[in-house]
């Protein structure tokens, strides 16, 4: 039989579901446990976290997700890879030994840390050499913004996590490494792929794209006949089944809830899709028109004929800064006439607003149950709903504009339409708003440094 | 014959920025190539009039009977910088299984295609 490597997908984003890397290693054999906890912005959160205290900067649930899955790793030889370390992977890292050595096992863990992410510090001598760190969508340069920059990483890809595994780790750390990376990196690693393999590297690569958002490919947010998918309370988390040869199958395990079939497989296939032809990451180009699918029995689905081209000189940038304030507050109309009170309530507010003087860079008023989330497309059905919730919200760089705004929400409940409720929450919060900002930099200028302790 | 787009397909959306897309896949494989004959990019733009700002691309993916489209300024402003409740756009997949499509009687009928209620 050819040898295959099982890399199970344990965590979609920071947040997700506590359960699932323990009953990932628990379930049935796997040979590596792939969490990712990093959201475009998640970064920018955790440089925040940092700057209060210097300790932290990293997700702090993976703590507690290695300590549920210990004994596998120390006992069974599982392997761990998480995008965790967020701006302080060595805090990570550390925190995780501590952890270890609490639950005495000092030692048993190698953890390989990987750093080099960072750009925040060379921000400005990177602008100096000509690096305009232009947005992607925008175009326009860095320095619109600079003063602003909060965080700053390169995306970077398996070569380094593959360097730790070979140097011995069970547990790799990054920053901000690829989601796909993740996953790519271990089969890289255990097949022994060349750097210029494109069409293995972009098989790993789709293989971690299946993967990376958790149960969203095994059954989870999936529309496909959703009535019947199985005990989704018990849902199993993806697995991926590599062979050497690039191809792969898609699994969970046996007698958990979910289902992995093609339409499970190809829903996720093309959530967050650009342009298919051409998924760029740091490692190569792979082309989603190239993915073959078929079903291999129960819970099954084979993945071949993946093809990649050669990777880009560039590697992308996430880099979040400060874009003013935002406040959304709401309140819940009921029947009879739940949708026209609703309305009249947003013009009420909208004059006092006006009166008031202020305007704002954005508002937007949504009526939940009736056109919040498809518009004029949903056509009358809200006209005779049950209830309502006017859901209000405003954007701007003046801090006290956005305070003023969340005091004229509630008096609304006394002083505006009747039959309604759901204020319990009270004034709403002022959050700031901390945007993000794609560029690309030239591949030479990070250098990624491991370290396995 | 006028079919429901949500009797023929299944679909998944997610954001990319300011940018909502949204993968439809065919749920017979002999039922994309009427996905790819009637869900053009311009019924599409058409459908989304009014609700996104920017311009809409299609890609296919005949390999997973699947569609592509790129609903370009559908966010305000994408991510943390939305105020709307769908910020990230989960949900511009049914909104566009939705649609309705007027397909000839004979091509209808020869891919069996079932007729809107």
């Amino acid at each position: 039989m050819t040898r295959t490597v099982r890399v199970a997908g344990g965590q979609g984003f920071w947040g997700d579901w506590p359960e699932a890397p323990r009953r990932q290693v628990e379930g049935g054999p796997v040979d590596y446990l792939m969490l990712d906890y990093l959201a475009e912005v998640t970064m920018s959160i955790l440089q925040k976290q940092k700057e209060r205290d210097p300790a932290m900067g990293y997700a702090r649930d993976f703590v507690g997700a290695m300590e549920s899955v210990l004994a596998a790793v120390a006992e069974r030889g599982v392997k761990v890879i998480a995008n965790a370390g967020g701006v302080n992977p060595e805090a990570c890292a550390a925190a995780v030994q501590a952890m270890a050595a609490a639950a005495g096992r000092p030692g048993a863990l190698r953890i390989g840390v990987v750093t080099g992410d960072n750009l925040l510090p060379r921000i400005d001598e990177l602008l100096a050499a000509g690096h305009e760190l232009r947005n992607m969508d925008t175009g326009e340069p860095l320095s619109v913004v600079r003063d602003r920059v909060i965080a700053a990483n390169a995306y970077i890809g398996s070569t380094p996590i593959v360097e730790a595994l070979a140097k011995g780790a069970n547990v790799v750390i990054t920053g901000r490494s690829t989601d796909t990376a993740l996953t790519m990196a271990p089969l890289r690693h255990e097949f022994g792929w060349g750097a210029t393999e494109w069409d293995k590297l972009a098989a790993g690569i789709i293989a971690g794209h299946i993967i990376e958002c958790g149960a969203q490919s095994s059954g989870g947010n999936c529309l496909h006949d959703w009535r019947s998918i199985p005990h989704l309370a018990d849902v199993g988390y993806p697995i991926v089944e590599g062979s050497a040869d690039g191809t792969f199958v898609v699994t969970k395990h046996p007698g958990t809830g979910g289902r992995v079939s093609v339409p499970t497989v190809t829903e996720q296939l093309v959530y967050e899709m650009g342009d298919p032809h051409a998924y760029i990451t740091p490692d190569v180009v792979a082309d989603f028109t190239s993915i073959q699918l078929e079903d291999a029995g129960a819970d099954r689905v084979r993945v071949f004929g993946i093809r990649g081209a050669p990777a880009t000189d560039k590697l992308k940038v996430s880099i979040a800064y400060k874009s003013g304030y935002k406040a959304v507050g709401s309140l819940v109309y009921a029947w009879p006439d739940a949708l026209e009170k609703a309305q009249l309530a947003d013009r009420v507010l909208r004059e006092r607003l006006d009166r008031l003087g202020l305007r704002f860079e954005k508002i937007l008023g949504e009526f939940v149950g009736a056109s919040a989330t498809h518009g004029p497309l949903a056509g009358n059905a809200g006209a005779n709903a049950p209830e309502v919730q006017y859901r209000i919200g405003v954007r701007d760089a003046d801090r006290r504009k956005v305070e003023r705004f969340t005091r004229e929400i509630v008096p609304l409940v006394l002083n505006g339409p009747p039959s309604v409720t759901g204020f319990a929450g009270g004034r709403p919060k002022v959050e700031e708003i901390v945007a993000y900002w794609p560029a690309l930099v030239d591949k030479s200028v990070v250098q990624t440094h491991v370290e396995v302790r | 014959m006028r079919i429901r787009l949500l009797d023929i397909a299944h679909a998944r959306s997610g954001d990319k920025g300011d940018t909502a897309n949204v993968g439809v896949i065919a749920l017979r494989p002999e039922w994309y190539a009427i996905l790819e004959r009637h869900l053009t990019r311009d019924r599409v733009a058409r459908h989304f009039a009014g609700i996104i700002e920017g311009g809409v691309d299609r890609y296919e993916l005949p390999n997973l009977w699947a569609l592509n489209f790129l609903l370009h300024g559908a966010l305000d402003g994408g991510g943390t910088l939305s105020l709307k409740t769908d910020a990230q756009g989960k949900v511009f997949s049914t909104a566009l299984l939705r649609m309705e499509l007027d397909v000839p009687d004979a091509e209808a009928q020869a891919a069996q295609l079932p007729a809107a209620p």
